[in-house]
């Protein structure tokens, strides 16, 4: 055959694959958008939910995925940040150190309920935390621990070696090398893996059917010892509970709807800060 | 010419895992001299460069022995602070290496890590490294632009500005112009001239050229021995090595 012609048919192929996962994506969110759409009001997104889940809002579970997210960023960050640090620059090039690193790269394989079944034995059994939203963010952070490791570890390895040469041949330490030119550097990788840890917190309904979430509060969450709404939850729960399933589909896709521009949102916010970071130091 | 010497190189072998890249190499390097090394790819220049600074330590699997005398003190004794070495022993490498920073960081840096926080101090000093590597009239106006967006003569030059900053006794110059342009390269040469008055300069060259250009003393490295270490003129003129002869002829290289 021509081998202009094979050439073709070979972007051809590619492109009728892009335009397949493409289309996919376009009909989720046109799907989940049109049926959302319909019961998003202001009512909706502040009220608590009324009249067994047929009515009202569910604001409690927007405040609720919120608290879950942001404390599982909050624990898994520095967490993650500060073991990628150890691996990558730290620790010898051992047996031992591989073996750590094969383990957190399994440990992103671990199915989600298995970290919920986890959290429930620790967080809110053994440390008393009780189901709350300190154990779901606890649960959460350790589910994208290998996650933001991963990322981390990545970004730190892509820091090319002559940055640090040039920086300790100024006689800077190891650590100081590390704080100030190896870490902003690799910044906007590591936001690479939060923006996707992100999108996972907000959406693991798993790890939080023990540890945090509740089907139904009065108000919104008073502590982080109080158990929490949270939107994915609230979603299988108005889909497999309830006694009026037709308003109750409804309100199911206007969850999944906000829940979908949320994540979108707070990805947005990390992509704007890492295209600031990559202006700063590329 | 000044006789007091500030490198003794005395015995050193190095090895990278089980290959040795430098064999029994002895050598004195003089205060305020340029010192050339000279050889072919693979000779062990920049593997041994990089032993006066410590900064083959970060390589793993390597190991050296012998000693290397910085001002009489071995600096590959136990207990020696590697920090002071490199501050002392500054380094300018074959690739341009700026900080992801402006211009003014990447030469604050080395003053800010070293523990000076007056900002007067700091200003002083970051202009007069600038004037002295020869820079200071391309970036004056624009010390808050990225260093990335320099030309890659200016950044080399850059480079040499950060290593001034901290006051270097010492400064190491690994294939410096390798990836410069000839006019980028006549102004490092230049440089080079300047910065002898004050400090002492190692430079590796595959450039032979360059090394009688700018060299008081060249030493002629092949496959990981010393061949040859003499006064520059002489050893371009009269080599007393065959090999030696043989290189600067162009037989191999």
């Amino acid at each position: 055959m021509n081998k202009k012609v094979t050439q073709n048919i070979g972007f051809g192929t590619l492109f009728l694959c892009i335009a397949i996962a493409l289309f996919f994506l376009g009909t989720i969110i046109y799907f989940i958008f049109v049926r959302g759409f319909r019961v998003i009001s202001w009512e909706f997104l502040t009220e608590v939910p009324k009249e067994a889940m047929t009515a009202g809002g569910v604001g409690p579970a927007i405040v609720g995925t919120l608290y879950l997210v942001i404390g599982a960023i909050v624990f898994s960050l520095p967490l993650g940040i500060a073991c990628a640090i150890y691996l990558t620059e730290y620790s010898p090039k051992s047996f031992a150190v591989n073996i750590i690193r094969m383990s957190i790269n399994n440990l992103a394989g671990v199915p989600s309920i298995v970290f919920g079944l986890f959290g429930f034995g620790i967080f809110v059994k053994f440390f008393g935390f009780g189901v709350s939203a300190l154990s779901g963010c606890l649960t959460l952070g350790i589910l994208v621990l290998p996650q933001i490791i991963s990322a981390s570890q990545e970004a730190l390895l892509a820091v090319p070696q002559s940055y640090r040469e040039a920086s300790l041949a100024v006689g800077a330490t190891h650590w100081q090398t590390i704080k100030s030119i190896v870490l902003p550097a690799a910044s906007p990788g590591i936001l690479t893996g939060v923006i996707l840890s992100i999108g996972r917190v907000a959406g693991e309904t798993a790890p939080i059917l023990f540890t945090a979430a509740t089907f139904y509060t009065r108000g919104f969450p008073k502590s982080i010892f109080s158990e929490v709404m949270a939107l994915p939850y609230h979603i299988y729960a108005l889909m497999t509970e309830g006694t009026h399933p037709e308003e109750q589909t409804q309100i199911a896709y206007g969850c999944a709807l906000i829940l979908l521009v949320l994540v979108l949102g707070i990805s947005a916010v990390a992509i704007i800060i890492r295209q600031r970071q990559r202006a700063t130091y590329e | 010419m000044n006789n007091q010497v500030k490198i003794k190189v005395e015995k050193v072998n190095f090895f990278y895992g089980r290959k040795q890249a430098l064999k029994n190499i002895t050598m004195d390097i003089y205060e305020n001299q340029v010192t050339a090394i000279i050889g072919p790819s693979g000779c062990g220049k920049s593997t041994l460069i990089r032993l006066f600074n410590r900064m083959n330590d970060l390589i793993p699997r390597t190991h050296v022995e012998g000693k290397i005398l910085l001002d009489g003190q071995n600096i590959y004794e136990n207990g020696v602070d590697v920090v002071d070495i490199r501050r002392r022993v500054g380094m300018v490498f074959q690739k341009p290496n700026p900080f992801p920073k402006n211009i003014f960081d990447n030469l604050s840096y080395g003053l800010k890590i070293n523990g000076i926080r007056n900002k007067n101090i700091i200003k002083d000093k970051v202009v007069e490294s600038l004037k002295k590597a020869a820079l200071w009239n391309e970036v004056k106006d624009r010390l808050q632009d990225s260093a990335l967006e320099l030309s890659g003569g200016q950044q080399q030059r850059l480079c040499i500005a950060r290593c001034l900053t901290v006051e270097p006794e010492v400064i190491l110059f690994d294939e410096p112009c390798a990836s410069l342009d000839p006019i980028s390269t006549k102004k490092i040469e230049e440089l080079m001239e300047d910065l002898k008055k004050d400090y002492t300069i190692v430079i590796v060259t595959h450039n032979m050229q360059q090394a009688a250009r700018v060299s008081q003393r060249t030493a002629f490295l092949y496959l990981g021995e010393l061949i040859e270490y003499a006064p520059t003129d002489e050893l371009f003129t009269v080599p007393k090595n065959k090999i030696t002869e043989d290189y600067l002829t162009g037989k191999f290289g």
